[in-house]
């Protein structure tokens, strides 16, 4: 466990990340507030990456030979470290795929097509990012079933006292973000699987930006799928989990067929594999997964505790220093029901323009709809800026945030 | 190198965001088209009045977006008007960016670009489809 709090220690820590000590194009130091998009990787990461490209490559599960051992037992570990940091009773639930997105299509399609029929409801909300709507559409279409959403409130939560108008027992599967990625609002899911397993429903929890900026417990939360990718965790771009509970992953149906993920194939037919292998098909990102591994290693390390703390304050300070720009609007709930993204409007700067110039002060954030043009339509708006904060960045860069809003306003007040 | 802050928005882009040149509907368009930037959802339409002479009379535009997006469909509606068909087949990106002046990166030359984009599916479809053309310009009206 590390103590964030001491100055020295995070100077030790941020070191790790070499990347966000650079000079740009601009002669402006680098100020990175895009950690919800992809975040930095530390230096344990890349070494590991280089390790496994260096001494241990070989594809796994296949070579009887020493390389084929090491890196397969490299990603057995790293399968097992997400268990761990997921809470999972059995390693088999832990399926590597690409990313979030493929892990929600995964289960929209092995579970969605197969067991959703005409009549039946999809619950989702408008806060959710596309990866969590699009592929449940499909499956409604291709299925018959319907789609409801849970009403959120005017300052972006779902509204907990309506959800009894819209969870019935029609419901078959809630799909639900346990932090928005604009914003940063923090859903009860724990409640939510209470009260979806009360009318007979699932949960399905986009974890990608919860996982890695929160504890995360699926068996207490008693949570059935939930979905995450490794490069929001401080691994490598490729690789990412879906966590589904044991006797659900057994009777969904394969989305990928081929390699690896099957028991038997004759001439005209097939059987399918233990888990997790029935939805690993095909040569897997066992490298990402294992820098994957290593990251959580490097996290478990700090302490995801004193990081949750951490990014709280500066969420916190983050919030105060941009209530201070005139004309600038926060978008979500106020603090402290809320992680450290933050995503704003400012009256008279399209968003595009801020955050170009704000790259030409050095400060990266991002701008756009974020993919969740359900959510702007409903704020009103084509698009916004979002800074995201993560334990690596401190006050001075929230500052430099603030000054270069304020410098960017100043263009368009001529 | 250094930049600025006025490296972009200088008084050539702001000039055209803040008093834009022609943003409304055409009077009497012939041919009419709109698209989204898919990324920022940035909007544009474009309305233009050919004349007899396959020369356009007036252009317009309206929509909702950035700074470079608005300020680069001002500029376009500007530099075509008085132009035949045949000289705007000519009429290419880089000859729109250089019109805009101020640098662009890969990311902002689709804002930029959005109205010219727009402007060659116009063209395009008015030329190959009279159908879509009909419909177009019964849409303009």
């Amino acid at each position: 466990m590390a103590d964030l709090s001491d100055d020295a220690t995070w100077r030790t820590i941020r070191a790790e990340f070499p990347i966000l000590d650079q000079t740009l194009r601009t002669g402006k130091k680098l100020v990175y507030l895009d950690t919800a998009a992809t975040a930095q990787k530390p230096n344990r990461v890349v070494d590991c990456i280089r390790q496994c490209y260096e001494r241990d490559n070989s594809n796994v599960h296949r070579g009887i030979h020493e390389l084929g051992d090491r890196m397969t037992t490299l990603l057995e570990d790293a399968r097992e470290q997400v268990r761990e940091l997921l809470g999972a009773r059995e390693v088999e639930e832990i399926v590597f795929t690409s990313g979030t997105t493929m892990s929600l299509n995964l289960v929209a399609h092995g579970w969605g097509r197969k067991f959703l029929r005409a009549g039946d409801v999809v619950l989702l909300n408008e806060m959710e990012h596309h990866a969590n709507l699009v592929p449940w559409y499909e499956a409604a279409k291709a299925t018959g079933a319907e789609i409801r959403h849970i009403p959120l409130t005017t300052d972006g939560r779902l509204d907990m006292d309506q959800l009894d108008t819209v969870l019935d027992r029609q419901v078959k599967l809630v799909a639900v973000t346990a932090m928005s990625n604009v914003l940063g609002t923090i859903n009860p899911v724990a409640e939510l699987a209470r009260r979806a397993h009360d009318v007979g429903a699932l949960i399905a929890v986009d974890g990608a930006q919860s996982v890695p900026h929160g504890m995360t417990d699926v068996t207490r939360d008693q949570i059935d799928f939930l979905a995450f990718s490794g490069h929001k965790f401080y691994g490598p771009t490729g690789v990412g989990v879906l966590y589904g509970r044991r006797e659900l992953l057994e009777a969904m149906d394969p989305f990928l067929f081929g390699g690896h993920m099957i028991r038997e194939v004759t001439r005209d037919s097939a059987t399918w594999a233990d888990l997790p292998a029935k939805f690993e098909a095909g040569t897997g990102p066992f490298i990402q997964a294992a820098g994957l591994g290593a990251a959580i290693a490097y996290i478990k390390q700090i302490g995801m505790e004193p990081i949750m703390a951490y990014e709280h304050e500066l969420a916190r300070y983050a919030g105060e220093r941009l209530a201070e720009v005139p004309e600038l609007t926060i978008l979500g709930p106020a603090w402290p029901d809320r992680g450290a993204i933050f995503s704003f409007v400012v009256e008279g700067v399209h968003p595009h323009d801020l955050s170009d110039l704000l790259d030409r002060q050095g400060v990266a954030i991002r701008a756009g709809h974020h993919c969740t043009m359900p959510l702007h339509d409903r704020l009103g708006l084509a698009a916004s800026a979002r800074a995201s904060l993560a334990f690596y960045n401190n006050r001075e860069e929230v500052d430099s945030l603030v000054e270069a809003i304020l410098a960017a306003r100043r263009v368009f007040r001529r | 190198m250094l930049v600025s802050l006025d490296d972009l928005y200088n008084d050539h882009i702001l000039d055209h965001f803040e008093s834009p040149y022609h943003k409304g509907h055409c009077p009497g368009a012939t041919c009419q088209h709109s698209d989204r930037n898919p990324i920022c959802g940035d909007q544009l339409s474009l309305e233009v009045r050919l004349g007899d002479d396959q020369r356009i009379e007036e252009a317009w535009f309206d929509g909702k977006g950035c700074a470079i997006s608005q300020a680069a469909a001002s500029i376009l509606c500007e530099a075509i008007e008085g132009k035949t068909l045949e000289q705007l087949k000519e009429f290419g990106a880089r000859d729109m960016l250089d019109l805009i002046k101020v640098p662009l990166t890969a990311s902002r030359q689709k804002c930029g670009l959005l109205g010219f984009k727009i402007l060659k599916t116009m063209l395009y479809a008015s030329e190959h489809q009279p159908a879509a053309e009909e419909m177009a310009s019964s849409n303009a009206r």
